[in-house]
C-alpha cells in the first residue's frame, strides 16, 4: 500500500468514526426530533449543516473542473454555477425561510397541503421524492468514485460502506443525528478544500489567500490559453450566449430556493429569528468554498497547460498516470492516450488550434488531483478524499430524510393512518429511511445513464414547480388552491417536455430560440407564475381564516391562529 | 400588535426586500452577465472586473445582503416590540 493510501485510509476511518459517535450521542425518540431535530438547532450549527447538506459531491468534486475544463476551455461559463448556487440563498433568506419557520411544520408537502389542498400535498410529495432520488443517486455514485480511485477498493463495496454509515446515523438519529453529523462533515470538507487551495496559492503566487491570489495568474492563463487554441480564460460568452447565461443562472437560483432538502432545513431552526440567521451562516459557510473553487480551477488549469501539454507520455507526472490508469484521463472521446500527430509529445489544445488535442481530462478529477498537481504531500491527498466523502454523505443523508419524511409523514400519517401514535410514526419513518437507503444504494451501484444530466435539470424542475407555489402562498393571500395546483402541474410539465424534446439523450431537438434545456426552468417558472395568477382570478378564494393565517405567518412573534393551526384546526 | 402596526411592519419589510433584491439582481445578472464585457475592460489586481463580479463579487455581495437583512429585521422587530418569537414545532 502506498503512502497516499495509508493516509487516505487513516483520514477516512477517523472521520467515519466521528460521524458514528456523534450520531449515537444524538439519537432521538420522537417524530419532532426525527423530522426537524425538535426545532432546536442553534443558528451557526444549522448554517453549517445546511452548507454540508447543500454542497454535494458535485460542488466538492466537480465544480472546479466544470469551471476550468468547461466547453471551449473557457473559465467564465462556470460562473453560472457559482452565482446560481449561491444567489438562491438570498431568495431563500428573504422570501421563504422566516415564513416557513413561522408556519412550523415538518415537510414542504405539509406547507403546500395546509396552505392549498390535499391534491397539492400529493403533487408536492411526488415532486420532492423524484427530485431527491435523482440527486441521491449522484451522491452514492460519487462515494463509489472516491473509494474506487483513491483507495483502490471496488466501487460497489465503496457504495455499500457509504450506505452502512448513512444507515447508522440517519435511521438512528433522524434529522437530529443528521444535523450534528453534518456539522462535523462541513468542518472536514471545508478544511479539506481550503488547505490544498491555500498551499497551491502560496506556491504559485506567494499570496496565501486563493480568492485574491488567482488574479495574479489570470493574464498568464489568458495568454497561454489563446496560444494553445482555447478562448481567453476570462472572456465572456465563449460557452453560452448572454441569454442562456441569464436563463441558466436564474434556473439554478430559483431552483435552489425550491429544493425540498434545503427548504426543510429552516424548520429545524429554533425560531423565526434563528431561521434568518441560519440562512446567513449557511451562505457564509458555502461562500468559503464557492469563492475558493474558481481559484482552484485557474491554478489547476495553469498547471495542466504548463506541465501536461507538450510532455511525452513517459514524462507525465505521477498523478497523470494514476488517473489515466482508471480511464479518467484518456485520449479524445475516451480513446487510449496516443501521440496522434507523431510529434513525440502529448498535446492538450483547444478547438481553435491547428494541433488536434490528444488528451481528455474528466471534470471530476480536478479537485481530487489538485493536491498532487500542486505537488503537496500525501496527508493532504488523504484529507481531500475524506472531504469528498463528507460532501457526498452529508448531502445523501439530507435527501434521504426528505424522502423518508415525505412518505412517513405526508403519505402514511396524513393519508393512510391518521390515528397512528408517535411510536408507530417513528417506526414507519425509520423503515421508510432504510428502504430509501437501499434504493439509493442500488442506484449508486447501477447508476442510470441519464443521472448526471438530470441532476443539473432537477434545479429547473424545482424552479418551475415549487418556487412559485411557495412564494405566492406567502406573499399573495388570495392565491387559490386550484391556481397553485394548475401552476405547478403546467410548470413542471412544460419544463419536462422541453427537456425531453431537446436533450441529446432523448429527442435532441433544436428547441425554441436556442434556449439551453438547463435554462428552460426559468421559462417554466414564469409560465407557472402566469397560470397560477390567472387561474386564481377565476376560482374560489381561500377562506377568510386561511387568509388571516397567511397574515400571521408574516409576523415573527407568537400569534393565535398559527397556534390553533398547530393543534390541527382545519382552516380551509 | 394592532392591525395598523402590522401593516406598517409588513410594508417596511417589503421595502427592505425590494431594495436588497434589486442589488441582488444588479450584481449577478447586471455586473456578472449583462454588462460583463464592458466591465472586463477594467482590470483590478489582475481581475477583469466583470469576470471578478461573476466569480467573486456577486457571492460576496450575496453574503452581505443577507447580513444586512437579518440586521435590519432585528431592528424592525425591536422597534415593533417583537421579542417573543414563535418557538413551537407544530404537528397536526
Amino acid at each position: 500500500m502506498s503512502e497516499v493510501q495509508i493516509w487516505t485510509f487513516g483520514f477516512v476511518a477517523v472521520t467515519f468514526g466521528i460521524y458514528i459517535y456523534v450520531a449515537w450521542a444524538s439519537r432521538v425518540k420522537d417524530t419532532a426530533g426525527f423530522y426537524v431535530a425538535g426545532g432546536g438547532i442553534p443558528a451557526p450549527a444549522n448554517g453549517a449543516a445546511i452548507a454540508a447538506d447543500w454542497m454535494s459531491a458535485a460542488s466538492f468534486i466537480s465544480m472546479a473542473g466544470l469551471i476550468a475544463l468547461g466547453l471551449n476551455g473557457n473559465g467564465y461559463g462556470g460562473s453560472t454555477y457559482l452565482m446560481g448556487w449561491t444567489g438562491g440563498y438570498v431568495l431563500l433568506a428573504l422570501l421563504l425561510a422566516p415564513y416557513l419557520r413561522k408556519f412550523g411544520k415538518y415537510t414542504i408537502p405539509d406547507f403546500v397541503g395546509d396552505r392549498y389542498s390535499e391534491t397539492g400535498r400529493m403533487v408536492a410529495v411526488l415532486c420532492a421524492v423524484v427530485v431527491s432520488f435523482v440527486y441521491v443517486a449522484g451522491q452514492m455514485a460519487g462515494v463509489g468514485v472516491v473509494f474506487a480511485n483513491l483507495l483502490s477498493v471496488d466501487r460497489n463495496i465503496g457504495v455499500l460502506i457509504g450506505m452502512t454509515i448513512v444507515f447508522f446515523y440517519a435511521v438512528l438519529g433522524g434529522m437530529k443525528g443528521i444535523t450534528w453529523t453534518q456539522v462535523c462533515q462541513y468542518t472536514v470538507l471545508i478544511i479539506a478544500y481550503l488547505i490544498p487551495a491555500i498551499a497551491v496559492s502560496s506556491k504559485l503566487t506567494g499570496i496565501p489567500v486563493p480568492q485574491v491570489g488567482f488574479g495574479r495568474i489570470l493574464e498568464e492563463l489568458n495568454t497561454l490559453s489563446v496560444e494553445l487554441g482555447f478562448h481567453e480564460y476570462t472572456a465572456a460568452f465563449a460557452q453560452w450566449n448572454m441569454m442562456n447565461m441569464v436563463l441558466i443562472t436564474a434556473a439554478l437560483m430559483f431552483g435552489t430556493a425550491g429544493l425540498p432538502h434545503v427548504i426543510v432545513r429552516f424548520y429545524t431552526a429554533k425560531n423565526v429569528r434563528a431561521a434568518r440567521y441560519s440562512a446567513l451562516w449557511a451562505l457564509f459557510f458555502i461562500a468559503l468554498l464557492y469563492t475558493t473553487a474558481p481559484a482552484v480551477a485557474s491554478y489547476a488549469k495553469l498547471n495542466i497547460l504548463k506541465n501536461v501539454n507538450g510532455a511525452a507520455l513517459a514524462d507525465q507526472p505521477s498523478w497523470f498516470h494514476r488517473w489515466a490508469d482508471v480511464g479518467l484521463i484518456s485520449g479524445p472521446g475516451g480513446a487510449p492516450l496516443t501521440d496522434l500527430n507523431n510529434d513525440g509529445v502529448l498535446n492538450f489544445t483547444g478547438a481553435l488550434s491547428s494541433v488536434p488535442t490528444e488528451i481528455a481530462i474528466n471534470n471530476d478529477i480536478l479537485v481530487l488531483a489538485s493536491p498532487e498537481i500542486g505537488g503537496l504531500p500525501a496527508p493532504v491527498i488523504g484529507l481531500v478524499a475524506a472531504g469528498a466523502l463528507a460532501a457526498a454523505l452529508s448531502t445523501a443523508s439530507g435527501l434521504l430524510l426528505v424522502i423518508s419524511s415525505s412518505i412517513a409523514n405526508d403519505v402514511y400519517h396524513k393519508k393512510i393512518n391518521p390515528a397512528a401514535d408517535e411510536k408507530k410514526q417513528l417506526l414507519v419513518g425509520r423503515i421508510a429511511m432504510a428502504a430509501a437507503i437501499l434504493v439509493a444504494g442500488y442506484l449508486g451501484i447501477n447508476p442510470p445513464g441519464f443521472v448526471a444530466e438530470v441532476v443539473a435539470l432537477a434545479f429547473g424542475l424545482a424552479a418551475a414547480s415549487f418556487f412559485p407555489a411557495l412564494v405566492l402562498g406567502i406573499f399573495w393571500k388570495r392565491c387559490t388552491a386550484a391556481g397553485a395546483a394548475a401552476g405547478m402541474i403546467t410548470g413542471i410539465a412544460v419544463t419536462l417536455a422541453y427537456m425531453a424534446w431537446t436533450l441529446p439523450a432523448y429527442g435532441g431537438g433544436d428547441g425554441l430560440f436556442g434556449i439551453d434545456p438547463k435554462g428552460f426552468g426559468t421559462v417554466g417558472m414564469l409560465i407557472n407564475f402566469t397560470v397560477t395568477i390567472v387561474v386564481s382570478q377565476f376560482t374560489t378564494k381561500p377562506s377568510a381564516k386561511m387568509q388571516a393565517l397567511v397574515e400571521e405567518i408574516r409576523f415573527p412573534g407568537r400569534t393565535d391562529l398559527v397556534a390553533k393551526h398547530a393543534e390541527g384546526a382545519d382552516l380551509h | 400588535m394592532d392591525d395598523a402596526a402590522r401593516q406598517e411592519y409588513w410594508r417596511r419589510n417589503l421595502r427592505l426586500m425590494a431594495v436588497l433584491l434589486t442589488i441582488w439582481a444588479l450584481v449577478s445578472f447586471g455586473a456578472g452577465i449583462l454588462f460583463v464585457e464592458a466591465l472586463n475592460t477594467i482590470v483590478i489586481a489582475g481581475f477583469p472586473l466583470g469576470f471578478w463580479f461573476a466569480q467573486q463579487g456577486s457571492i460576496i455581495t450575496f453574503v452581505a445582503l443577507i447580513a444586512i437583512y437579518v440586521w435590519r429585521m432585528d431592528r424592525l422587530d425591536a422597534e415593533f416590540g417583537i421579542d417573543a418569537y414563535e418557538q413551537e414545532v407544530h404537528h397536526s
